[in-house]
């Protein structure tokens, strides 16, 4: 408890002067706080608006149906939407079942040091720059393929590092807040640990892992710079993570930016156009995980 | 934290202890292999960046030893940063006062929402939005500072005309750590013990004395942890920075010019695509620096938000 230390600096803060005063300086704190609250808002309203705005005109069938192979200052990023699906789904499956996993062990089983030591580096984990992750991919898959290798796979990889220790801590959240009264009846039946785990245990906390995996995807759907330096910048459309390069939505807006050609506006129109499919994803994946968890969490009493 | 201790396996038969041993040994092998993923990005990153380390500069980029090609880019990722976190710990103070204490409690779910969802724009909006939006935007501030407060080496200029300076560069990393920071101060001032803050208010404090002798004092720490969390995040930051500052590769404090320096991610992002050979160790062995300076700011915050919870 905090309680003597916080009396100790209660006592300690000098409190005077005329009621006015205290009152007018009250009012001014308030104000300040409303106006920092405001000021702080205004970038997000102003980036959302201009999104919006610059977005809307590069919308179009054309945009979501063709890759810009054979067309010169032209072409749509069908083949970057085929890349934010395959890699992110890539990502996904290496990073979910490890992830669950994990936290299971760190919530299920008495693990002493190891568990110690993986919260630790989970931790870690968390503060690992995006560009560091997609670095150590290509140092990876250098090593064994050489130092021209892009793949959707490396990117997977890169992605992954960044997924995983989200995924861990949101699902060790949720498994915490299981009640222990389910597993004690469980095995009270002569149900297996295995068994109480997966029939008890993961239902019980299931809406809870399904929301925090789409946080997380919506996390690593939009990351440009891992990608940069694994998965390469390419305009045909490719859907094998096992060969050739690949691109998400996110380096498409940055190689529209970029390099943007003869049709410098055009580019310009993409660049945005990606920009605002991307918040679209974003925030759908975000207001779905919160309709998810409201929609079927299991009430816990 | 849960009845792992009791075994319930003492009286099952051996046929149930086996899908036991074959999950507890499934779980362990995850969380062993994420042990292992995190020592393989340390190995992997060192093992790419040794050669650069054992090279004579005459072969490294720009013609440079090692050490003098990564500093400025050290220098540029922390001033960028710094101005980042300067600018951003007082607003996200009050954005998370004010959503705890101040705000109506029927807006306050929303108001988190909006501050979650800024923290989950992907970064390169924050650059696309950098360079075609704030930059501009902020062209006559910076020659309005560069005449008037230009005796201060900060704002020296010459005033840059197309907003692609350090200043608008942390201005936008301010935008996205402000989420983070104020996310984990909220949390703790929320949890401001209850009797302290109705104490308070019962010796006839005003809201703003209530606040500032139990609700900043109890989240002093978190603050700090809140700042460390945003540096960490603020330093590894690529896209926005790559795309709105225009680099140089000096050393200036100079934040309104053309001339600016880099930033490690930055670079890495702008000359990984074209480099080969030892160029491509090098950039690896300035990435390593960057994940050791994020690191130990990271640690930094672990530890004093450790110290906070054994206090």
């Amino acid at each position: 408890m905090q309680a003597s230390a916080e009396t100790q600096s209660l006592l300690a803060t000098p409190v005077g002067g005329r009621l006015w005063r205290r009152k007018a300086i009250n009012r001014v704190m308030t104000v300040l706080i409303v106006a920092a609250f405001v000021i702080a808002l205004i970038p997000l309203f102003s980036l959302l608006y201009q999104v919006v705005k610059r977005g809307l005109p590069g919308l179009s069938w054309e945009f979501f149906t063709t890759s810009p192979r054979g067309v010169i200052g032209g072409g749509g990023a069908a083949h970057a939407i085929v890349g934010t699906i395959v890699i992110t789904a890539v990502t996904a499956a290496i990073s979910v079942p490890i992830g669950i996993l994990a936290a299971i062990y760190l919530t299920e089983y008495d693990g002493g040091r190891l568990r110690r030591a993986l919260t630790f580096f989970v931790d870690v984990m968390t503060g690992i720059p995006s560009i560091v992750a997609g670095l150590f991919a290509f140092a990876l898959f250098a090593i064994f393929f050489g130092p021209g290798i892009r793949l959707g796979l490396m990117g997977a990889v890169a992605l992954s590092v960044l997924m995983i220790p989200i995924v861990i801590r949101s699902s060790e959240e949720v498994l915490k807040i299981v009640p222990n009264q389910l597993r004690e009846a469980s095995y009270a039946l002569g149900t297996p640990k295995w068994r109480t785990i997966v029939k008890v245990v993961l239902p019980t906390a299931f809406a809870g892992l399904v929301t925090g995996v789409m946080i997380a995807i919506a996390r690593i759907v939009g990351e440009t710079a891992p990608l940069l330096v694994t998965t390469g910048v390419v305009d045909s459309i490719n859907s094998n993570p096992f060969e050739g390069r690949m691109q998400n939505l996110a380096v498409y807006a940055y190689s529209e930016y970029r390099t943007p050609g003869v049709m410098k506006q055009a580019s310009y129109d993409r660049a945005w156009a990606a920009a605002l499919t991307l918040i679209a994803i974003v925030m759908i994946l975000n207001l779905a995980a919160r309709f998810v968890y409201r929609r079927y969490r299991t009430e816990i009493r | 934290m849960n009845a792992t201790g009791v075994s319930p396996l003492a009286a099952a038969g051996p046929r149930r202890r086996w899908g036991d041993r074959i999950f507890s040994n499934l779980v362990l092998t995850a969380a062993i292999a994420i042990l292992a993923l995190l020592a393989g990005v340390a190995f992997f990153l060192l093992i790419e960046s040794l050669p650069a380390v054992g090279a004579s500069p005459a072969e490294l980029p720009e013609g440079k030893s090692l050490v003098d090609y990564i500093a400025p880019l050290a220098f540029g990722t922390v001033l960028a940063a710094t101005i980042a976190v300067v600018i951003a710990v007082p607003l996200a103070i009050a954005v998370a006062l004010f959503i705890s204490h101040l705000a109506p409690r029927r807006i306050v779910l929303a108001l988190g929402f909006l501050v979650d969802l800024l923290a989950a724009i992907p970064s390169i909006i924050y650059g696309l939005w950098g360079i075609f939006v704030l930059g501009p935007a902020a062209v006559p501030v910076m020659q309005w500072l560069e005449e008037n407060l230009g005796f201060i080496p900060f704002f020296e200029g010459p005033a840059s005309a197309t907003g692609r300076t350090m200043l608008v560069a942390g201005l936008v990393l301010t935008v996205m750590i402000l989420p983070i920071v104020s996310a984990v101060a909220r949390e703790v001032f929320s949890q401001t013990p209850r009797k302290l803050q109705e104490g308070a208010l019962a010796l006839g404090a005003t809201r703003w004395e209530m606040i500032r002798m139990t609700v900043l004092p109890f989240g002093r720490s978190s603050i700090i942890s809140g700042a460390m969390l945003g540096l960490g995040r603020a330093l590894g930051e690529t896209m926005a920075v790559t795309i709105i500052l225009s680099v140089s590769g000096i050393v200036t404090f100079n934040l309104i010019s053309q001339a600016n320096p880099s930033t490690i991610a930055a670079n890495i992002a702008l000359d990984f695509p074209e480099s080969s050979g030892l160029a491509v160790n090098t950039l690896i062995a300035s990435g390593l620096v960057l994940f050791a300076i994020t690191l130990v700011t990271n640690l930094a915050a672990r530890s004093i938000v450790a110290r906070q919870n054994i206090q």
